[in-house]
């Protein structure tokens, strides 16, 4: 009975946006180029989809609250602001604690700035919110972009070096797809990925 | 520089088989999204050359400048606003003195201050440590390179529209992706032609 009130409630309909109904990469096809050029470890996508996650809720959060004082001229350089100073913090977290994933991941998490994803939610629905509701929003979109990032390269490391998180899940006599672990790899995955989304979804595009 | 790529080798490396878009995965968005005429890809690619270029040779005294101070951390910060207000000031000077080109270039320059394409060759020349005339041969190929790709994008989505019979979950961005890769599959081809690294 509670899970049913429940469906109808803002909360609800927010995080299903995020995570299904308007996918920030599957339906909006937004933030695309980390999640090409990162996936071909597992690893590599689980950092970059944390990071991505972080700053879309704490630059969501902090837009918000400074909503109602942006001048309207100056609000894409104010958002540039607040989002690359997220950036900052998550690239210094990462060198100091991780520094094997700072390398693998190198400029790639510089661009997290210009990831549309991060701007997008920050001009659609933090600049209009109230913080409770951005929070959410920030978590569904960030999770609902990683989990298609994980997706993609458990495809790609599989096929490409025949193991998942570094432990080996393919055959002995598995030939490795240099391709996978390449761009094209990375194309070919998100376009099926897409495709089957939209089939079982029947969210299709007309262009 | 003694050793490493000649700065005709970076240029050719980056428009062909380090190309910006189709090796590296930079700038998708519009890619993806502006590819749908050729007409459009054009006025796409020929702002995203101007840009590249231009903020490219702007960025790269600003890094040494940060470096000479050890404030490089905040590169990024100082990168981005670098963009966005190059962006803004070449949209005013385009729009008082070259009416037609702004026309050409239409909706396409004030977005691309989003377009990683950009940044990237921004952190890239950090990244890779290249001198000042190696970056602006470097920002130049990727510009062309960027152009090069969208443009055969586009195309192929063009004649695919008209003419081809898709899968409708594939339609649109889906089959944009398949296309890239096979793109991408080519530009390999020329791998070993020359390293940009």
């Amino acid at each position: 009975m509670n899970f049913i009130r429940m469906k109808y409630t803002k909360w609800f309909n927010i995080s299903k946006d995020g995570l299904s109904k308007n996918n920030p990469i599957m339906i909006a096809v937004l933030g695309i180029c980390s999640a090409l050029a990162i996936t071909n470890q597992v690893e590599n996508a689980l950092a970059m989809g944390a990071g991505v996650t972080f700053v879309i809720v704490g630059s969501s959060a902090v837009i918000s609250i400074i909503r109602n004082f942006i001048p309207a001229r100056l609000r894409m350089v104010t958002y540039m602001v607040v989002i690359s100073s997220f950036v900052i913090l998550v690239q210094m977290f990462l060198e100091a604690y991780f520094p094997f994933i700072f390398a693998a991941l190198g400029p790639y998490l510089g661009l997290i700035i210009t990831n549309c994803i991060v701007m997008g939610r920050a001009e659609a629905f933090a600049s209009k919110n109230p913080i409770r509701y951005t929070l959410v929003d920030g978590l569904a979109n960030g999770l609902g972009y990683t989990y298609v990032l994980v997706l993609i390269s458990i495809v790609r490391e599989a096929l490409a070096f025949g193991t998942i998180l570094n432990i080996r899940v393919m055959p002995e006599a598995w030939t490795d797809w240099v391709v996978m672990a390449i761009a094209p790899g990375g194309f070919f995955v998100l376009g099926a990925i897409i495709w089957i989304f939209r089939e079982l979804t029947n969210n299709y595009e007309n262009a | 520089m003694a050793d490493g790529p000649s700065v005709f080798e970076i240029f050719i490396g980056s428009i062909l088989d380090n190309n910006i878009a189709l090796a590296f995965i930079l700038g998708m968005c519009p890619l993806i999204a502006v590819s749908t005429s050729v007409k459009n890809a054009k006025g796409m690619g020929l702002a995203v050359i101007f840009v590249v270029t231009l903020t490219g040779i702007i960025n790269y005294p600003i890094y040494v400048l940060l470096q000479r101070v050890e404030a490089t951390y905040i590169a990024l910060l100082v990168f981005i606003i670098t963009i966005a207000a190059t962006v803004q000031f070449m949209e005013m000077v385009i729009e008082k003195y070259f009416p037609a080109l702004y026309n050409a270039f239409g909706i396409f320059l004030p977005l691309i201050t989003v377009n990683c394409a950009v940044l990237g060759v921004s952190l890239f020349f950090v990244n890779r440590s290249y001198n000042f005339i190696e970056t602006a041969s470097f920002s130049l190929g990727s510009g062309i390179g960027w152009m090069f790709a969208i443009l055969l994008l586009a195309g192929v989505r063009e004649k695919l529209g008209r003419f081809g019979n898709v899968p409708k979950g594939l339609q649109g961005r889906a089959m944009a992706f398949i296309i890239l890769g096979i793109l991408s599959l080519a530009v390999i081809g020329f791998a070993g032609l020359a390293s940009v690294q």
